[in-house]
């Protein structure tokens, strides 16, 4: 099993959305976010393309923020989701500083926190994450890539798509559909 | 000009508005609602919930309120089975529980007073409160006559506080919505086709092929089914064509882009018509069949060609001909949208008037993807005596001018506030519900001379806004998320209606507007017009005459109705009669010339810029609604101010850099109090600068909006009235950059 999700840079309209229902859901406090809306816009009047895309953490393959966490906290879950373990989770922020997706956020009660893909308390009980079923663009697809029927796997079979900075060479399981 | 009416910020009470025991709503609701609230609940335990529709805009989605084991709200969703909202929330709705948790509210009623000669509030109870707004009213009563007394309302409190006027002799009921906002496509397509849009608008975006949006920023306006209809749209295929100055969201999804000189928007309505015409590209059989005017019609636009237009809007000529053939394409799914906020220029019925033109043209009126027949139920009114009938008319106010205004022109009740020899009566007494006039209505001097006339302000809302300031009575209403409220009826592709219950007690002290109308109406011996126990019995009543329940409403939140007429599009070759003068589409408007206007919409130019100003545009951000969202703390954590779209063109000959702070002027000298953030960006020509309406608040009790960027209302202080129907035309005005200031909003001396 291998979750991952795609966002459709051609729907996304950066309402917003997806932030205030992460956090809602999730118990974000206010302030912080776990998902946040990036805008790039490029040439010049008339000649423009501004691309929209909701962000969040990559659940990489290949975590850096893993690899440097000094207790354990950081690991990855069933089906390759990176979660943080609160309790075992000292504060220390080197997860942060390694990040190259600036994903992470120290929660005021002591403890790293970041995207959970929503894994237990919604993904385990058949739900999509939060940001996914509250999006009024329907631009975000959920599922697992080892399924073929799974959203994910059937709109990055039909559509061209990228990830942020492969260079890195985290292998994210974030997609953008272009 | 030193007023009556001091302006009073509710902070300046030194006692502190303390926060009241919120266990006196308990009776007022009757319900066992809340009965385990103190219930032991485990973590994990699954959280209940309760129907709701949201209040944080107009377009009312329907949805669910969850709560955890203590009764803290938790979260808001949307309803499945709504057709508002198709479940899922806009951002504001998903963030309404932050119009509940913010702790700016206001808390309790309060009544104007002097102390040592100065103006102050004082902490009321409700009786205090009511009894002096009762003595007040039956005063005006008996000196002026009922009708003296206006209600302006935005929101659900409106249908209540509108109930308690109508039995206490007043129809003087208006809401900004019109004459500021949709009134000219109103009164545009009225005129054409004998109906109106609606809200939710009866566009078919679902099934469109080809969407224009000329002045309407879908995705930045989150009208919900509009913005989720269009993205299914572009999913299968449709062309969507944006017609902006700014290079907005829309814009960047679009296949098309004119990027339209500001205020030229009616010389590209009329080269598209022609174009359509002069090609044949137009549904000859329905143009036939269904319309009249159509040879005046073609020989009034021969000259408007795309030349012509080019020279105007800076339009591509081959780019006119190109969308217009795309639209034909794709007729009669074909939707040029008729936008929401359209008051501009003055001529703006005019101009709605070349949209519902072309919507004929393209035969897109009563066909799928283009304009369907929304179908609403009947709802059957609890029995009350029958009202009073009014000795004056809310038109009479204003009489003489608006002819077509189909509904009530605020801003012309406004206008007949200020005391006038040659009117016969001028209002006296203002109850205003859920909507900041001062930020509404433009011109706010003139807004502030009808204020300081008034004998009695009544301000009943949630947050304390700067129209609060100017109130004799401050009455606190509770959040949406705290209150029952009227069934929500609603026409759609099928009629449906919603529940709204509270999913909490009301916190502080206050109450909902529903117990406020009927309170006061007991005050001023109307009881009998509120025959009610309370809204459950109300609501229960009505639920059943439509065969089903308060119970069972309780439990599904929404319900839909099978169509009663299989309506929803015309039938090939059906005969339709219109409801127009000619019983047919109207091309050329009878109405509009027997009132002396032209009957096919000419285009006259309107201002430009003078030498070193910019146009001033506005428009929406999607996680805002105007003033009702500014303090939200949600909302405010992703947008806390707006700020000041300016081309880097204009940006390097005024040497301003990115998130430099300025003011602005206005072509008459009027100063913005606060300054704003520039943002240069190429996304804005270079002859015009934008910000997002509704912020730069001015009262120091909405902590998290005070100061924070600029009130374009402000600065909005020349206003074009379309004479058709009353609107205020806004986007005349144009701004200057100060870069040298002070902190208390004067110019630096050069
Ligand atoms: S909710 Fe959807 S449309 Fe809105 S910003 Fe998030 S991904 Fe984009
Ligand atoms: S998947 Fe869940 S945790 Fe991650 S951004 Fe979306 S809502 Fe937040
Ligand atoms: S569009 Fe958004 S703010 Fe408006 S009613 Fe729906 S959820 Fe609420």
């Amino acid at each position: 099993m291998r979750y991952a999700m795609a966002v459709d840079t051609k729907k996304c309209v950066g309402c917003s959305d997806c932030v205030v229902a992460c956090q809602t859901e999730n118990d974000v406090p206010v302030g912080f976010c776990r998902d946040w809306v990036v805008e790039v816009t490029d040439g010049t009047y008339p000649q423009l393309e501004t691309e929209i895309r909701s962000e969040r953490c990559n659940h990489c393959d290949n975590s850096p923020c893993v690899r440097c966490c000094p207790t354990g906290a950081s690991h990855y879950a069933e089906g390759g989701v990176v979660l943080v373990t609160h309790d075992e989770c000292i504060g220390c922020g080197a997860c942060i500083a390694s990040c190259p997706y600036d994903a992470r956020y120290p929660h005021p009660d002591g403890y790293v926190d970041k995207c959970t893909f929503c894994l237990h308390n919604r993904v385990e009980q058949g739900l999509d994450p939060a940001c996914v079923s509250v999006c009024p663009t329907k631009c975000m697809y959920f599922g697992d890539l080892d399924d073929p029927n799974s959203p994910v796997s059937k709109v990055l079979k039909t559509r061209k798509f990228k990830t942020l900075i492969p260079e890195a060479g985290t292998k994210p399981q974030l997609y953008f559909l272009i | 000009m030193k007023s009556r009416r001091d302006f009073i910020k509710i902070s300046a009470l030194g006692l502190g508005a303390t926060a009241v025991a919120a266990g006196s709503a308990q009776a007022l609701f009757g319900s066992p609602l809340f009965g385990n609230k103190n219930g032991n609940t485990e973590s994990g335990t699954p959280l209940r919930r309760t129907p709701t529709y949201c209040e944080i805009c107009f377009w009312q989605c329907a949805g669910w309120v969850y709560k955890d084991g203590d009764g803290n709200i938790k979260k808001i969703t949307g309803n499945d089975d709504d057709q508002h909202c198709n479940g899922r929330f806009c951002p504001r709705g998903t963030g309404g529980i932050g119009q509940y948790m913010d702790e700016d509210r206001i808390k309790t009623p309060l009544i104007r007073t002097k102390v040592n000669g100065k103006d102050t509030f004082k902490e009321a109870s409700w009786d205090e409160a009511l009894d002096f707004i009762a003595n007040k009213m039956q005063q005006i009563k008996r000196d002026h006559g009922p009708e003296c007394v206006a209600l302006f309302t935005h929101g659900s409190g409106g249908a209540h506080m509108g109930h308690m006027l109508k039995a206490y002799g007043s129809g003087t009921i208006a809401a900004p919505s019109f004459a500021q906002c949709r009134g000219p496509r109103e009164v545009g397509f009225l005129t054409t086709f004998g109906d109106i849009i609606y809200s939710p608008e009866r566009i078919d975006i679902r099934d469109t092929r080809c969407m224009v949006l000329i002045g309407s920023h879908l995705g930045e306006n989150m009208h919900n089914g509009q913005v989720q209809e269009m993205s299914d749209a572009i999913d299968k295929g449709a062309t969507i064509i944006t017609v902006d100055p700014r290079f907005s969201t829309a814009a960047s999804k679009s296949k098309f882009w004119l990027p339209i000189k500001p205020a030229t928007d009616l010389a590209l309505l009329l080269s598209w018509i022609n174009v359509l015409i002069e090609n044949g590209w137009y549904d000859k059989e329905y143009v036939e069949k269904y319309t009249v005017g159509f040879d005046a019609l073609k020989e009034h636009v021969k000259t408007f060609t795309p030349e012509w237009a080019y020279g105007i809007t800076t339009i591509d000529p081959n780019i006119i001909r190109e969308t217009a053939r795309e639209m034909f394409n794709a007729s009669p799914s074909v939707i040029i949208n008729p936008g929401r906020h359209v008051t501009w220029y003055g001529d703006d019925t005019q101009r709605m008037r070349a949209v519902a033109i072309l919507t004929a043209l393209l035969g897109s009126w009563g066909r799928r993807g283009g304009y369907y027949k929304p179908e609403k139920l009947h709802l059957p009114n609890f029995p009350v005596p029958p009202f009073p009938e009014p000795q004056r008319k809310p038109t009479d106010a204003y009489k003489g001018i608006y002819p077509l205004a189909n509904e009530v022109v605020a801003n012309g009740l406004c206008d007949a506030t200020i005391p006038s020899v040659d009117r016969e009566c001028n209002l006296r007494a203002w109850i205003v519900n859920g909507t900041n006039l001062l930020a509404a209505f433009p011109n706010q001097k003139n807004t502030l001379a009808a204020i300081d006339a008034l004998e009695l302000l009544v301000v009943i809302d949630t947050m304390p806004i700067e129209l609060t300031g100017y109130a004799d009575v401050v009455l606190p209403e509770c959040t949406y998320l705290e209150r029952y409220d009227m069934i929500r009826n609603s026409g759609h592709r099928q009629p449906n209606i919603a529940l709204r219950m509270p999913a909490a007690e009301p916190k502080y002290n206050t109450k909902p507007a529903s117990w406020i109308a009927k309170e006061l109406a007991g005050k001023l011996g109307l009881a009998a017009y509120f025959p009610w126990k309370d809204m459950e019995e109300l609501l229960d009543w009505q639920f059943k005459e439509l065969g089903t329940s308060l119970e069972e409403m309780k439990r599904i939140g929404v319900k839909n109705y099978p169509r009663e007429v299989d309506d929803l599009y015309f039938t090939p070759g059906e005969d339709v009669v219109f409801n127009t003068t000619s019983g047919k589409i109207e091309l050329y408007s009878s109405d509009m010339e027997s009132e002396g206007f032209d009957p096919m919409p000419v285009y006259t130019p309107h201002e430009e810029p003078p030498e070193g100003f910019y146009r001033l545009n506005y428009g929406r951000a999607p996680m805002h609604t105007f003033s009702r969202t500014a303090n939200n703390p949600n909302l405010t954590a992703l947008m806390n101010e707006n700020v000041l779209w300016v081309n880097p063109k204009v940006a390097k000959l005024w040497n301003l850099t990115a998130g430099q702070r300025v003011k602005l002027k206005n072509q008459d000298n009027v100063i913005s109090t606060f300054s704003i953030k520039v943002r240069v960006t190429e996304r804005i020509r270079w002859d015009s600068v934008y910000m997002v309406h509704g912020f730069g608040h001015n009262n120091t009790k909405l902590t998290r909006a005070h100061g924070r960027g600029i009130n374009d209302t402000e600065l909005i202080t020349r206003v074009k009235v379309d004479p058709v129907m009353g609107g205020t035309g806004m986007r005349g005005n144009f701004v200057t950059f100060i870069t040298e200031f002070n902190e208390d909003g004067k110019e630096a001396e050069a």
